[in-house]
């Protein structure tokens, strides 16, 4: 499998302290690799740093090959987007939120996309809603549609599913297996859940104070897994 | 109180029988504040967003000065613009034919626009760092480039820019300062609501006087409410 990501060094640092420090991370081009990892271990932060939201302090990024910095090419920035631990909706309908991305990318007819996306998500009485009046896991299901509607090479998912209840955890969870296995959309999956990384993921990464400690394949990373801290934390004896 | 009442009653008389001159002073009220409104919009919008929106050495400062901007007195604007405009004034005496001249409607805008800028700067302002800045990084996520990220915040700033610009309509129309020093109140040319209420109670002529003073009160009222209405459906 060809990597679409190439991490090396990469640094980021808030008020002189390190938050991520990865010696090196390839993300192979259609897999989903799960990131899981305590509270502050700077997983939200690597997920803005492969969104292009921020750069690395030092060390270096590439993505597709391309270095990435301030001027990356906004076709590049576009093949790749987020969906949040708490969906950040914009005024309007439902509707009006999924189709915003299109809009941006001045695709005018894409009605029909919409729709489908949309019905996939389970929202379709739910179409014309407000999108501010709805519940939290409808909200989610409005992001993830928002987001996959564009056909991004890569998805990141922050916590998708925190605080979600069964119904909605498995509906989201089926749409990213779904477009992973249809799509080949990377997926980069962050969540503080071991059973839901192993529900879903090819390879997991244990992050512990900004570095990776283990990256293996699912499997491996239970049943084998390197760094003893990988087993304490995959059986639930990690205090965080 | 009588001479409330017939003043009232003159007063609808007046509006409702499509008085000529009562009419051309509304349509000239309405016609250089809009025009002045419209200049802050352009001015003030995009100023306003950027000062909520980006951060930069000195923006403290620049805020404060937008603040004191808001609490200009509008008597103190005339004032300057008039001290600009005349004759012996430092743009006044350049002659150049795209500078107003005093007593003219295009002085008068000068002067409102001077007035409802920071208002609108200050509002917008306001309005747009309310806006969840999760929303920026998410829009920003989506693909939007930093000219589609400001537009979607202006959008979910929409209704406090409306606001905006109806506190800066409301000001300026109401004001009588600044026209009354650069317009000169001169019957047919400037004379707008404000400076003609106060002309027409000074003349003794309190039944057009009061007349005005309802219309002033009819338009704020309609523009408030018509405020109101859109809060309503923003929510
Ligand atoms: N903008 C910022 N400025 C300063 N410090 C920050 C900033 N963002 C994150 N941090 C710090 O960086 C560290 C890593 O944060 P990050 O959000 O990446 O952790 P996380 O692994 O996602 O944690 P969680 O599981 O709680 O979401 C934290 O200690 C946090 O306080
Ligand atoms: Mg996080």
């Amino acid at each position: 499998m060809a990597k679409i990501y190439d991490l090396q060094n990469v640094k980021r640092v808030y008020e002189s302290r390190t938050v991520v420090d990865i010696d090196t991370l390839e993300i192979e081009d259609g897999e989903i690799l799960a990131i899981v990892g305590p509270s502050g271990a700077g997983k939200s932060t690597l997920l803005r740093l492969l969104n292009f939201l921020e750069y690395a302090d030092s060390g270096l990024i590439r993505y597709k090959g391309q270095e990435v910095n301030a001027q990356l090419p906004l076709d590049f920035r576009r093949q790749v987007t987020t969906v949040f631990q708490r969906p950040a909706l914009l005024q309007g309908s439902v509707e009006e939120n999924v189709v915003y991305g299109l809009r941006l990318r001045g695709k005018k007819n894409g009605k029909g996309e919409v729709l489908e996306v949309i019905t996939r998500m389970g929202l379709e009485k739910l179409r014309r809603a407000r999108a501010r009046t709805l519940s939290g896991g409808e909200a989610q299901r409005v992001a993830l549609a928002r987001a996959v509607v564009v056909r991004p090479a890569v998805l990141l998912l922050d916590e998708p599913t925190a605080n979600l209840d069964p119904y909605n955890i498995s509906l989201i969870e089926e749409v990213v297996r779904e477009i992973n296995r249809v799509q080949k959309t990377t997926i980069v999956l962050v969540t503080h859940n071991v059973f839901q990384a192993k529900r879903m993921a090819h390879r997991i990464a244990l992050m512990l104070s900004g570095k990776i400690v283990e990256l293996s394949r699912t499997q491996d990373f239970f049943d084998h897994p390197r760094d003893p801290r990988t087993r304490a934390f995959a059986n639930g004896e990690m205090i965080y | 109180m009588q001479q409330l009442l017939d003043g009232i009653l003159e007063g609808l008389r007046l509006l409702f029988t499509g008085d000529a001159v009562l009419w051309e002073i509304i349509y000239l009220s309405g016609r250089i504040s809009g025009i002045a409104l419209v200049i802050s919009a352009v001015l003030g919008i995009p100023f306003g967003a950027f000062l909520g929106l980006a951060r930069f050495r000195g923006r403290r400062l620049v805020q404060a000065i937008v603040y004191t901007g808001m609490g200009l007195p509008p008597v103190v604007v005339g004032l300057a613009v008039y001290l600009l405009l005349s004759r012996s004034g430092i743009l006044g005496h350049l002659n150049w034919s795209w500078i107003p001249q005093l007593f003219t409607v295009p002085a008068m805008i000068v002067a409102q626009v001077i007035i409802a800028t920071p208002l609108v700067v200050g509002y917008t302002m306001a309005a747009v760092s309310e806006v969840n800045p999760d929303l920026r990084i998410q829009v920003r996520s989506l693909g939007a480039t930093p000219l589609q990220i400001t537009l979607a915040v202006l959008c979910e700033a929409r209704l406090g820019i409306i606001v905006a610009l109806v506190g800066g309509l409301g000001s300026i129309i109401s004001e009588v300062g600044a026209v009354m020093m650069v317009g000169g109140n001169i019957e047919g040319s400037t004379r707008v609501l404000t400076t003609a209420i106060m002309l027409e109670t000074r003349r003794g002529n309190l039944d057009l006087a009061i007349g005005l003073g309802m219309v002033l009160l009819l338009l704020a009222f309609l523009i408030n409410f018509g405020v109101t209405q859109l809060q309503g459906k923003g929510n």
